[in-house]
């Protein structure tokens, strides 16, 4: 077993604690990769044009988060909480947003609010790119991912402290303010935390959208990618890296007490109907609903016309990839690629390394530090580790140097990149089996690979497959990760968008990113075929 | 029992286990002859479970040695050890019908195929299920899983069965009638068999011998009638059943005063004037039909009854004994006989065999 944990150790080792040690080493170097202490930093600190960069990103951050948090609470409140209909469907268009990459939302807004927007008026002369526009796009983004922590929050609801409340006289509103916020309020203090993490460290809707406003990802673009100016990129790496791992520690310390508000002697909560109280929960749904699709839906119109809103005439021209700049449709061949690789090899090792996490006798510090390496990632924005993987891969001094722009390095990106989110869930899946299989399988003289392959594997089958389908979709959307490191020859979907867009065609950076969407949407549509074959094939254990 | 002339199946001698600062067993020596059923009993954080684990080798001791079969086994991982184990959560795999449950150990012994289904076929003859194979362990009830597991520990005919408290999940029926089944199995292959249990009665009616524990140590251990009739301990005795605790103090050898009664005893060995507890089981109490003027009678007057079913439980308060409480198992014959009701007086005797007297005044409860 060590020598599994070892393997898998060395992974993380290597592609996620080096690359990150080598980065910050880089930005206490000059030029000639000479020491030089802080003065990268110092002279970060006192260039006006750099450093206010980390006021734009606090501001927007905070912003889109104080609207996003409320938003998705009260999506999630009419989802739990009234007998409207169409809840499913709702919760569905709620997740669109995960399925599409972080650049779409800026192409529909300039499409909407641009100088030649169809509704520019809408904004009172107010210009989209900017703050405004980031801030928007960041709410599409991050909507689903608010709304799924505050989901599982208010699910917790135990309808027997409803039911006290009620036999106490309480108001509505008082029962909301004590009995249904203070249920959910680790859930709303997490989601505050995941959305201010996502907005400070994405580089897609700024890129697209933020006009001249500098933020510390589009920052560290720069310096890498129009600058060439390395040490200063890994400087506001280093920036950047601050609030993320303040909020990813911030999170953990919370989730790890919510565990604790959890009683197995706790009764689900049913919602009676209530006539108007369901009605303007629908409106509400409807509105935020509409407002989600449209984004789809104009890049999607916008992608089959000639020149949106001018010019209405339906043409596929902006579907001939392989005449634009940006890799053509080899680079939606690559993207299938990295996320089918992705999804099979990033399940199988995080799987593999969450299980010797778990089930593992001894080797306790080995056990914790490899622990501590699947947390890292989530506290690690795209950038941050791409740019660091130009340090370590590209250095010619490293034996790994052939891997650099390969799809195996796009690979190995990736899945560190997404690992911590498959790791929780494989944790979450294995803590649920009774711990002393392990036990039994040994005294009836059983290695414990057997017992992995005949039971482990089987049980767990329905969550190896979220976490493959989890992989896969963010293998098609992710930017950030591998801006720096694709080459010529693998360039992907994703990335096309960014350089179309950089080139002016907008429209065909539009049909692009509704390439990803609908693949997406296709392979999410797989997935859940296949659960169900898979559950009527090898679940019938757990039927009564 | 040990027979001087056989060496034993299991012998334990000077374990300590120790968890960071806290000595989970202290010191713990004990040997268990070939097909003895034992039980180790004791409130839970009593280091039963700890001691268990040990011999499974599942939580290596951090001092002392265990010997099986005349074999050390102090240092071997569970998987070189020779045992079956079942688990109060009866830990079966969800994904495999009880049939394959079963011949899950089988498997890979190089045992032929058909050898092996012969042999699951037998054990889940022998537990009663033989027409469940083919289900799952959700589809089963809990006392049919509690079957399987035991059969599937017992597929490799290891050398001892371990049980970790087998039958607490269960319905009180179904435990019930799962004791007296697992006792048969076990009288029948001769397995020589651990029980951990906080359960007395389960203790007391299907071991051997039981192995009382406290706080990491073993207070006593005897077969189930010398554990209820002669408890070595106060803890003992307040563990196991229902035992009055009265503060006395010693007169001479074989007596002792309580309150302003003088009451015949075997207390020898305490000097006059030392302060002991004397404890009496209820049902040891004996209501007279009238006042006799034998040693150790007093009168008492009924403060409560509780009706108990098949009998009556009546705290009684003694006339001259300082307001002392004793609780007495009166039969429901007795008290339709004498018309006992609270506020009636009883003539009662404390047989002199039945009072055990231990040192130092500190009563229980």
């Amino acid at each position: 077993m060590r020598v599994f944990i070892g393997v898998i150790g060395l992974y993380l080792v290597v592609a996620l604690a080096l690359p990150l040690g080598l980065m910050l080493g880089k930005s206490l170097q000059g030029p000639k990769d000479e020491f030089i202490g802080l003065a990268n930093y110092v002279r970060y600190f006192s260039t006006p044009a750099l450093f206010q960069s980390i006021g734009n990103s606090l501001w927007v951050s905070v912003l889109s988060t104080v609207i996003t948090v409320p938003a998705a609470f009260f999506y999630a409140y009419a989802l739990t909480r009234s007998r409207m209909p169409l809840r499913g469907l709702f919760k569905s268009v709620a997740l669109v947003p995960i399925l599409v990459p972080s650049l779409l939302p800026g192409l529909a807004l300039v499409y909407l609010f641009g100088n030649q927007g169809l509704i520019k008026g809408a904004l009172f002369g107010h210009s989209i790119y900017g703050p405004i526009g980031i801030v928007m796009a960041e709410a599409f983004t991050t909507f689903p991912h608010a709304l799924l922590i505050i989901l599982a929050a208010l699910a917790l609801a135990d309808a027997r402290l409803y039911e006290a409340a009620v036999a106490l006289r309480a108001s509505r509103p008082r029962i909301f303010w004590t009995v249904t916020l203070p249920g959910a309020r680790y859930g709303l203090i997490s989601a505050t935390f995941v959305v201010f993490t996502t907005v400070i460290t994405d580089f897609g809707a700024p890129k697209v959208i933020g006009g001249q406003y500098n933020v510390l990802a589009t920052d560290v673009y720069k310096q890498v990618i129009g600058q060439q100016n390395f040490q200063m990129g890994a400087v506001v790496s280093v920036i950047l890296l601050v609030p993320a791992i303040f909020a990813f520690m911030v999170d953990r310390a919370v989730r790890r007490r919510q565990v604790a508000l959890l009683s197995a002697r706790a009764v689900p909560y049913e919602p009676r109907p209530q006539r108007g109280f369901d009605l303007v929960m629908l409106a509400y749904c409807v509105a935020v609903g509409v407002g989600i699709l449209s984004i789809v839906a104009v890049s999607q119109f916008a992608a089959l016309v000639k020149f949106f809103p001018y010019n209405l005439t339906l043409t596929w021209a902006h579907y001939d990839f392989d005449q634009k700049g940006g890799g053509g449709w080899a680079s939606y061949g690559n993207s299938i690629r990295l996320a089918l690789l992705t999804g099979v090899v990033g399940t199988f090792a995080v799987f593999v390394g969450a299980y010797l996490v778990e089930k593992a006798r001894g080797f306790a510090l080995g056990r914790g530090l490899f622990h501590f390496l699947a947390m890292l990632p989530m506290a690690v924005p795209g950038l941050v580790l791409g740019l660091a993987y130009i340090f370590f891969f590209n250095a010619p001094a490293n034996p790994l140097n052939g891997l650099y722009r390969t799809m195996t390095i796009l690979v190995i990106n990736t899945i560190v990149h997404f690992y911590t989110v498959g790791h929780l869930t494989a944790l979450t899946a294995l803590r649920q089996m009774d711990p002393e299989f392990e036990t039994v399988s040994a005294s009836l003289k059983q290695p414990f690979y057997r017992t992995f392959w005949r039971v482990t594997v089987p049980v767990c089958l329905p969550s190896t497959l979220d976490i493959a389908i989890y992989m896969f979709v963010n293998a098609m959307t992710t930017v950030s990760g591998v801006v720096f490191i694709y080459g010529p020859k693998t360039e992907l979907a994703s990335i096309a968008v960014l350089n179309m867009d950089d080139t002016g065609e907008i429209a065909s950076a539009a049909a692009m990113a509704m390439m990803i969407f609908y693949t997406n949407v296709g392979a999410r549509g797989l997935h859940l075929l296949l659960a169900r074959w898979l559950e009527r094939r090898t679940q019938a254990w757990r039927r009564r | 029992m040990t027979t001087p002339t056989r060496p034993p199946y299991l012998r334990i001698q000077s374990l300590t286990k120790k968890f960071g600062g806290f000595t989970a067993l202290d010191n713990i020596s004990l040997e268990i002859a070939e097909g003895e059923f034992v039980c180790f009993l004791g409130p839970s954080g009593c280091g039963k479970t700890t001691l268990l684990r040990a011999i499974a080798g599942l939580d290596i001791q951090t001092t002392g040695r265990i010997e099986q079969n005349g074999r050390d086994i102090s240092a071997l991982p569970a998987s070189r050890r020779d045992f079956g184990i079942v688990f109060q959560s009866y830990a079966l795999f969800p994904n495999l019908t009880a049939a394959k449950n079963v011949a899950y150990g089988l498997e890979n012994t190089r045992a032929k195929r058909a050898e092996v289904a012969r042999r699951v076929r037998e054990l889940l003859d022998m537990i009663g299920l033989g027409a469940h194979g083919a289900k799952y362990p959700a589809q089963l009830s809990g006392g049919q899983q509690q079957r399987v597991a035991l059969a599937r520990a017992l597929a490799t005919s290891p050398g001892l069965l371990l049980l970790d408290e087998p039958l607490s999940a269960l319905d009180a029926k179904v435990r019930v009638h799962l004791r007296h089944e697992v006792k048969q199995l076990q009288r029948r292959l001769r397995v020589t068999t651990i029980m951990v249990t906080h359960d007395q009665e389960e203790a007391l009616t299907m071991a051997d011998r039981i192995v009382v524990m406290n706080l990491g140590a073993i207070e006593q251990i005897g077969t189930p009638l010398e554990i209820y009739r002669e408890p070595a301990s106060p803890f003992v005795a307040d563990f196991i059943g229902v035992m009055n605790f009265v503060a006395a103090t010693v007169v001479r050898d074989g007596a002792v005063r309580l309150g302003r009664i003088e009451l015949a005893c075997e207390a020898d060995g305490f000097a006059p004037g030392t302060e002991v507890t004397l404890a009496i089981r209820p049902e040891d109490i004996l209501v007279q039909d009238a006042p006799g003027s034998q040693p150790n009678t007093l009168r008492a007057r009924v403060e409560a009854v509780a009706f108990l079913g098949s009998f009556f439980r009546a705290d009684l308060v003694g006339e001259a004994m300082d307001g002392v409480l004793l609780r007495a198992d009166l039969s429901v014959d007795l008290v339709r006989r004498l018309g006992i009701a609270e506020k009636s007086t009883l003539s009662l005797l404390l047989p002199r065999e039945r009072i055990r007297i231990y040192p130092g005044s500190t009563v229980h409860r």
